[in-house]
């Protein structure tokens, strides 16, 4: 019988045993990406063109807002530059110090849709960029995407998606499929030239 | 909270003091325990007839029937030694605790020359349950596979597959379920190590044990009323009370993975029962590699540790045991995906897009287990009663994921998470009565989660803290030569959490409706809830089991099971990277109810014999998860996978045959067949295990050192019924495509290959040296439930040899 009381008196020990935690803390994702600015100034003066699409709940359930500020001219090549920003942090935090720090490991793609006037090219690459690691400039010529140049010629509408990869391989052909790599940003903004 | 514990616990332990007084005074006869089992032939396994044997110590004698089997009751429960005896064999003695109907299958060593040397084998097992479908793997097989996992040397029983992440992780599935459907006990104590998680496998290491039985269904109710799957119970060796000191050392080098591992224990026992058993455990891999490239970061580390301590007497004993767990598990590198893009890519491509040269770096991504295990246990024979057992049992899991990050978070886990659990359960046993035994028992426990902030990554499940408690009665009555089991458990659990949702999620969700009031703040667009959810489960089994006279077994089973949902089910809410979904939770998910029905057939004749197990398992309110929905982030599009409750039907058949049809030669036949469906929608249950057929021809030669060579034979068809793939949007092709994530691979078929050498050194030394080789045709293939065959290719040949020393 007393074997039962001990077997009692454990039982209630261990039930009152629960103490009340303190109230975990909020975490916000320090890594998220969550807006990227495209912005396209022409050479030779006109209107600059600024693209962004903006995911204010990461991977919460609302859908990335996607603006595009105007129309491309015709015929004028337009000087590129893409800015990451986590505006989940207070004040917002320029992604692109990471991106560049470990330039060799990512890369820009501009793909535009078929019809659509524009050639884009390359206007960095990873030598220009201090590597975080070596605290250096890198070695290796590889292209970025952080600057590149988009040419138009005859009027047309059309899409551009500009995708982001971590790791892919470097050097390829160019084309997302040889680059491989984990997808960070991919977002598609539709274009008019006129 | 409290008070409401205090009730039930003040209820159960009037329940308790009634029980008991009801039984103290009975003037039962206590010597009403039972000695059977089988004498066969070790090499050929036939029958040996009109063998004697004797418990020593009661000058009991009986002979073996023209089927081998024998009998031997009113024997009182104790230690005792009993020798067998036949003509043109040597005498063995092997030592036995019979506490109950105890089984002892012997085996002689049947010759007409003189031998050398005397081998016996003889294992003295209780049976978990009586009649459901049960079965056991010994300790010879386990070390067979010291160098593997416990899902893989599980796989050996029919009925039980393993849905695999990579080579290194695996997890059993029993006739169709796994994760939280299938309790793990580990010498008495129940695993707490989150496996609600698909890519977590047991935290064990599976040399720190001598045997495992599988129960196949819910029907062993004193381990936990929610194991809708089975129950895998591992046990240490028996200790006998007889001064001995013996140990092994196992040694394993592996060719695929260019490692090894090695294990070592010992134990110490004293003739006034005290014991003293440690043991170690080390492994080590580098990549591992298919037949045509080397899967990058797939190496691994494990280390083990336990020491088992105590004393065991007959009438009453105790034992502490303290294990550690470390494992360091490589994932392939080109698993780690960011969106369906890259999901659709490695789908199509065949090979995997990053293949490095060799290396036994761990890079990321990689997990890192630690689990520490603690347990106290004490029980006591009381005579003309019973056995009572009190058990308190301490866990802590420390699970932390690497993901690959950017910048400076390479070092930093993505999930941290440390579960802590204390245990209490005590039960009795009265088993003074020679045809009817009852046994109750009482749980108790006490969880705790706690997900590290520190990551920076929102935490994939929440703070919580966890109550279970259980009440069981199981009874067990035999009549000639039937036996009917019955069973009932209640088990109360209630899960208290705080979790931040999105604002954007929660109202997405539609908890705005219904759980509102469980708001206690919001921060930075976050609300934090607390839920505290409360659920009721009850479970019970009856069944029966009939000796047939022709040596033959028959046994059915009902189990009736309720698993309430676990933290995974309720609270994920996140995108899984690996698996390139996001994954949600509901906070509505009730438990599960499963109804299975199994029989069991074994009839074994003089060369041959078989098994066949048919099965029906119907679960209500059955929680899946599946694609819903496509969610876009900056990331491009993903699938949204949710938890959704259905009903579902698992209908199956294990059937093995093995035969010995020639003096040195015997064959082993398993299949196993199972269809599962979701019965509300009439669409394929998701991750149901392909039928298999494994063959196996042996030769044996006992004169050549004990030399034995084996051929197998799997054969993995194609899984057919699936569900569909599903159709998501693609930003890099800028129109939908069907991603083929349901599909399963072709059937495929592997050769395998295990010999072995014994060499006796004197003085009860004895090394065996047995080679395997896996894959032996080199095969490239992928399994169905490996989560890694959208990527890459399963293991090529690998050359195992293992050298073990026992002393």
């Amino acid at each position: 019988m007393k074997y039962l009381s001990i077997f009692a008196v454990l039982g209630l020990l261990l039930v009152s045993c629960s103490d009340d935690d303190d109230a975990p803390d909020s975490i916000n994702e320090e890594e998220t990406i969550t807006t990227m600015t495209v912005t396209l100034v022409p050479g030779g003066g006109g209107n600059t063109v600024t693209l962004v699409t903006r995911d204010d709940d990461g991977d919460g359930p609302n859908a990335p807002v996607v603006t595009v500020s105007g129309s491309l001219a015709e015929n004028t090549i337009y000087a590129g530059t893409v800015v990451l920003l986590n505006e989940m942090e207070n004040p917002a935090e320029l992604v692109n110090e990471e991106i560049e720090g470990e330039a060799d490991e990512h890369q820009f793609f501009f793909v535009t849709s078929a019809g659509f006037n524009a050639n884009i090219a390359y206007a960095d690459d990873e030598s220009d960029y201090v590597s975080a690691e070596t605290n250096e400039n890198f070695t290796s010529t590889n292209p970025v995407g952080i600057d590149f140049t988009l040419t138009t010629s005859d009027a047309s509408t059309g899409t551009l998606t500009v995708t982001l990869r971590h790791e892919p391989k470097k050097p390829n052909d160019g084309t997302l499929n040889d680059a491989g790599g984990e997808t960070d940003i991919a977002e598609t903004f539709d274009l008019v030239i006129e | 909270m409290n008070l409401y514990m205090l009730k039930t616990f003040n209820i159960t332990v009037l329940f308790i003091v009634m029980f008991s007084n009801a039984f103290y005074g009975q003037n039962t006869v206590a010597c009403k325990a039972s000695l059977s089992g089988t004498v066969t032939d070790y090499h050929n396994k036939t029958i040996l007839e009109k063998a004697t044997i004797v418990v020593l110590e009661l000058n009991k004698t009986t002979y073996s029937d023209s089927t081998g089997k024998f009998q031997l009751n009113e024997i009182c429960p104790g230690s005792y030694t009993v020798s067998v005896a036949h003509p043109e064999c040597n005498t063995v003695t092997v030592d036995v605790t019979i506490d109950g109907p105890t089984s002892l299958d012997l085996t002689l060593e049947h010759h007409l020359e003189e031998l050398d040397e005397v081998k016996v084998i003889g294992q003295a097992a209780r049976e978990k349950t009586n009649t459901a479908s049960e079965q056991r793997l010994n300790t010879t097989v386990l070390e067979s596979y010291s160098t593997a996992t416990l899902g893989e040397a599980l796989r050996e029983l029919p009925g039980v597959s393993s849905l695999n992440t990579g080579a290194a992780i695996t997890k059993p599935i029993i006739h169709g379920l796994s994760g939280s459907r299938i309790l793990v006990l580990n010498d008495g104590v129940r695993m707490q190590d989150m496996e609600w998680g698909d890519e977590h496998a047991p935290n064990i290491d599976i040399n720190s044990n001598g045997s495992v039985s599988v129960v196949k269904g819910a029907a062993a109710l004193q381990y936990g009323g929610d194991a809708i799957g089975g129950t895998i119970v591992l046990e240490p060796q028996r200790i006998f009370p007889k001064d001995t000191l013996y140990g092994k050392t196992l040694l394993n080098g592996v060719s695929n993975g260019r490692g090894g591992s090695m294990t070592t224990e010992i134990t110490k026992i004293y003739d006034n029962g005290w014991f003293f058993k440690p043991q170690v455990s080390y492994k080590r891999l580098g990549d591992q590699e298919t037949p045509d490239y080397v899967l990058s970061n797939t190496g691994v580390q494990e280390i083990g540790a336990s020491i088992h301590v105590g004393k065991n007497l007959f009438t009453w004993g105790w034992d502490a045991r303290y294990s550690y767990y470390d494992a360091e598990i490589a994932i392939l590198r080109a698993s780690h995906i960011g969106s369906t893009d890259d999901l659709n890519r490695a789908i199509n491509n065949g090979e995997p897009e990053v293949i490095r040269p060799f290396t036994y770096d761990l890079l990321n991504p990689r997990q890192k287990v630690t689990h520490h295990l603690g347990k106290l246990r004490f029980y006591k024979r009381f005579e003309g009663l019973g056995k009572l057992t009190l058990q308190y049992d301490f866990q802590q899991n420390r699970r932390l994921e690497f993901d690959v990050r950017r910048g400076d978070n390479d070092d930093r886990a993505s999930i941290d998470l440390e579960l802590t659990t204390h245990t209490f359960n005590g039960d009795f046993k009265w088993d003074s009565k020679p045809n009817f035994q009852l046994q109750t028992g009482l749980l108790a426990r006490y969880q705790e989660n706690f997900p590290n902030p520190n990551t920076g990554v929102r935490r994939l499940i929440p703070d919580y803290e966890r109550f279970d408690a259980g009440l069981f009665l199981l009874g067990e009555y035999r009549y000639n030569n039937f036996t009917f089991e019955g069973g009932i458990r209640f088990d109360f659990m209630r899960i208290d959490a705080q979790k931040f949702y999105r604002i954007t999620r929660w109202e997405n969700e539609g908890y705005d409706e219904e759980f509102s009031d469980l708001i206690i703040d919001a921060q930075d667009s976050q609300f934090l809830v607390n839920p505290v959810f409360d659920y009721h489960t009850v479970s019970g089994t009856v069944g029966a089991r009939w000796e047939t006279l022709n040596s033959g077994t028959l046994k059915a089973n009902y189990a009736l099971a309720q698993r309430a949902p676990n933290p995974s089910e309720l609270f994920s809410d996140g995108l899984h990277h690996s698996a390139a979904r996001i994954e949600l939770g509901d906070l509505r998910i009730d438990k599960e109810t499963s109804h299975k029905i199994s029989v069991s057939y074994q009839r074994n004749f003089r060369s041959w014999g078989f098994t066949i197990e048919p099965y029906a398992n119907f679960v209500q309110d059955f929680i899946l998860i599946e694609p819903t929905d496509v969610e876009f982030t900056i990331r491009g599009s993903f699938p949204v996978w949710e938890y959704r409750q259905t009903d579902v039907r698992l209908l199956g058949f294990d059937l093995s045959v093995y035969t010995d049809w020639a003096k040195n030669w015997s064959t082993n036949h398993t299949f196993s067949f199972i269809k599962g469906r979701d019965i509300s929608l009439e669409i394929p249950l998701i991750n149901v295990p392909p039928v298999s057929f494994n063959n196996s021809v042996t030769f044996n030669k006992p004169e050549w050192n004990d030399f034995e060579v084996s051929l197998e034979s799997q054969y993995v068809f194609r899984q057919n019924e699936t569900p569909d793939d599903i159709e998501v949007f693609s930003p890099q092709d800028q129109a939908d495509i069907v991603l083929q994530v349901n599909t399963a691979p072709p059937a495929y078929h592997l050769m395998g290959l295990r010999s072995k050498l014994e060499f006796p050194l004197g003085n009860k030394t004895i090394l065996t040296t047995s080679l395997r080789v896996n894959n032996l045709l080199n095969t490239s293939y992928r399994d169905y439930l490996n989560r890694l065959r959208y990527f890459a290719d399963d293991l090529g040949r690998n050359f195992i040899l293992q050298l073990k020393l026992s002393y």
